[in-house]
């Protein structure tokens, strides 16, 4: 019987650099992958910059691949990244919405693409430096949290399916961030003392406004700042620039802090409001996924995470109003529901499924 | 795992007898060929000596040979020199959409110091029209640059047609010869040809080494400057190690050309046949016989060039799809696009290129891999 043979996604940074370490030493053969998604106009930037997948950091998975001794090929997926990734995440913010766009990347990119792939070349399985875990009960692959409170991962990799788990390794998931860098000067790969990569992989310096702008120059669209009773309290920028639960840059004053607590597209308004003003009791999400469960037809008590880096909370989850969208019920109201992002439910360690928001209520519906 | 390698229009194995030459010269003769003293008369003679042998391979004579660092060099020197030397007479170059980066980029660069610069299309097959160069031909043409034969589809373009039309306009004709030297008989005097660039490394000799054949009486501006060597064309102290191996591998070649075109071209044969036989929805790009011999290509569908590759490489397979660019993903090619071949969806342009080495055994072990490789990379559906 021949040796499993995985795909590793390795970005050049530590954490993909240890998981492809790691299934070798184990035994697995191993074939590095790196994916080319930067648009091409931005090629010397990428060069100079070495973020997650630019030519620095292919170079650097290179580098990587050849110390463990595992062939290292690189794709290009710069026109679907761009299709499937970019484009949405701009579009999102056009409509007033905050994207997480490494929710799409995993989706459509790397358990799709990528995993087509690996499937394709006679690989039994795809792994991702991810801290997340797979498990197995009753019949399902569950997606499970990685055992570093302070790396978990698997709110990001909600969209993933079964057929996809089944075929997913994640070796990381088991292992704290200090325990992956000790791993990585042990095994002595050249990257264990890379710095954490940044937040959005594409943007330089994460400074998305400039992004949008260079791309989009039709965001710069002012219009008005409207209190909650709907008087006109400032002037914006545009809609684009500003995130449910902004304080800093809004430009207008109060006795209390200012909050932006709602963003009209339509209208091209944003409203703001004190802290409590943030407050909401439900939200509905949509783009939906559940991973523990089939599917979802009857309530069900879960906690939720909202946003990648916030606090679980305890909540109901509804199916409905609409056949392919869930109401979310907090046990009591959340501050800065903010559309686009994805909201994650779990019960325990696992993930029972997640979709993106897609707006919030401010008043409980009864039923 | 059987290794098969069959990527010599990227780059060759230095031949054994070459790479003896090389050591000799890089371990023996060692002098500055500039240098007065006895050690540099070894280098300077071992230097013309190598001029004479990669003369030969062209039909050239040695005075009409500069060495350079490789095809790059050399096309950057005639395109870049012939523009500087003559823009006082005109500011027109012509060349194709199908040539080398070499050549495109160098030919773009001057577009933006004030040249301007007519792409020709090619058909279907990759083929420029001679008939196009004739009408493209303007008062103030300088320099025509169309390539002897195609590193992506293997087609071999009219160059000595297109230098009669050059000559009797009184146009300088330059050609990337660099995929065609050493494949098929290439002879200076034959083609009528005034610049022609050759590499070392495509025909079994070292990196970093090739040639610029300048005709007698042609004149070209220097591009780098620092010395009297190589006529004050080439600057900067000779490589006399490759240039010696490059006439080693230049010997070999023009004493092996007949023979080795010969049995490549069967086996090239023997590939393509196989692979549109075995493989559904795949097609020959370029033309299918009348090519370089030892060049296949084929279009592919339904599969991701840059997966087929790394599959194709985990079987020991050594292939290309289009030009390897700086990073090594698989970029769409301007070649194809130019041939109208470029479409939507995944498409695979493989590139498999035959060497002295390659055997039948090779050619039905690729035969063997690829439709099986093909279909489950074709049948991956989403997971």
């Amino acid at each position: 019987m021949s040796r499993p043979r995985v795909m590793v996604a390795m970005s050049g940074g530590v954490d993909s650099s240890v998981t492809a370490a790691l299934l070798r030493v184990a035994g697995y053969d191993v074939i590095g992958v790196t994916m080319q998604i930067w648009p091409e106009a931005d090629w010397e930037v990428a060069y100079d910059y070495g973020g997650c997948c630019s030519v620095g950091a292919i170079e650097d998975a290179r580098r990587v691949a050849a110390a463990i001794g595992i062939p290292h090929y690189v794709f290009n997926l710069r026109e679907k990244f761009q299709r499937q990734v970019i484009d949405p995440w701009i579009d999102d913010y056009v409509h007033g919405r905050t994207p997480n766009p490494c929710i799409n990347c995993n989706r459509y990119i790397k358990f799709d693409e990528l995993m087509a792939k690996a499937l394709g070349l006679g690989c039994d399985y795809l792994a991702t430096g991810h801290y997340a875990r797979v498990g197995f009960r009753d019949g399902r692959y569950l997606l499970l949290k990685g055992h570093d409170p302070g790396k978990d991962q698997a709110y990001a990799l909600f969209g993933i399916t079964q057929k996809q788990l089944a075929h997913t390794l994640f070796p990381l998931g088991a292992l704290h961030k200090t325990d992956t860098r000790r791993l990585a000067e042990g095994l002595g790969l050249p990257v264990a003392h890379k710095r954490e990569s940044q937040e959005i992989c594409f943007v330089v310096d994460n400074d998305y406004h400039r992004y949008l702008t260079a791309v989009r120059p039709d965001v710069r669209r002012p219009g008005a700042i409207l209190d909650q009773k709907g008087r006109v309290v400032g002037t914006h920028q545009g809609i684009a620039f500003y995130t449910i639960g902004q304080r800093r840059g809004i430009g207008v004053t109060g006795p209390e802090p200012l909050y932006v607590t709602d963003i009209d597209p339509q209208a091209n308004t944003i409203t703001v409001g004190t802290l409590d003003d943030l407050l909401r009791p439900v939200l509905v999400a949509t783009e939906l996924n559940f991973i523990s469960i089939p599917k979802l037809d009857r309530p069900l008590a879960v906690t939720v995470k909202i946003r990648y880096r916030a606090p679980e909370i305890p909540a109901t989850i509804y199916p409905g109003p609409a056949s392919d969208e869930v109401t979310v019920v907090f046990d009591s109201p959340v501050r800065a529901v903010t559309p686009g992002q994805a909201v994650v439910f779990y019960q325990g360690d696992v993930v029972v499924g997640g979709g993106v928001i897609s707006r919030s209520l401010t008043e409980a519906v009864a039923g | 795992m059987r290794r098969v390698y069959l990527d010599h229009a990227a780059t060759t194995p230095m031949d054994p007898a070459v790479a003896e030459v090389y050591i000799r010269h890089a371990t023996g003769v060692f002098g500055n060929a500039s240098s007065l003293h006895q050690w540099g008369a070894a280098a300077r003679n071992a230097l013309e000596e190598a001029r004479e042998q990669v003369a030969a391979l062209i039909g050239a004579h040695p005075r009409e040979i500069i060495f350079t660092s490789g095809g790059t060099e050399s096309d950057n020197m005639a395109i870049r020199g012939t523009a500087y030397q003559l823009r006082e007479r005109g500011r027109h170059i012509i060349t194709s959409a199908i040539e080398h980066h070499a050549v495109l980029h160098t030919c773009q660069d001057l577009e933006r110091e004030g040249f301007a610069v007519t792409y020709l299309p090619v058909d279907r097959e990759g083929f420029v029209d001679p008939g196009d160069v004739k009408k493209a031909i303007r008062p103030d043409t300088i320099l025509i640059t169309i390539m002897m034969a195609n590193n992506e589809v293997g087609t071999i373009e009219p160059a000595g047609e297109i230098a009669a039309l050059a000559r009797a306009a009184g146009i300088i004709f330059h050609t990337d010869a660099v995929q065609a030297v050493g494949k098929i008989p290439v002879d200076v005097e034959r083609l009528g040809v005034d610049l022609l660039s050759i590499s070392a490394h495509k025909l079994h000799g070292p990196k970093g080494v090739g040639a610029l054949y300048i005709r007698q009486g042609v004149h070209i501006a220097p591009i780098l400057f620092g010395g009297e060597h190589e006529r004050r064309l080439r600057p900067g102290t000779q490589n006399v190690p490759g240039a010696a191996a490059f006439a080693a591998a230049s010997s070999m070649a023009a004493r092996r050309l007949a023979e080795d075109a010969r049995v490549q071209a069967s086996l090239r044969d023997r590939l393509l046949d196989g692979i549109v036989s075995a493989i559904p929805d795949t097609a020959v790009t370029g033309r299918r016989y009348d090519r370089l011999p030892n060049h296949a290509s084929v279009l592919i569908a339904g599969v991701d060039g840059s997966a087929l590759l790394a599959g194709l490489d985990m079987a020991g397979i050594a292939a290309s799809a289009g030009s390897a660019c700086t990073a090594g993903a698989v970029e769409p090619s301007h070649v194809l696009a130019a041939m109208g071949l470029l479409r939507e969806g995944d498409f695979a342009a493989l590139r498999l290129t035959l060497g002295r080495s390659t055997t039948v055994e090779d050619i039905d072990y690729v035969l063997d891999v690829l439709p099986g490789l093909v279909d489950r990379l074709r049948r991956q559906s989403r997971p």
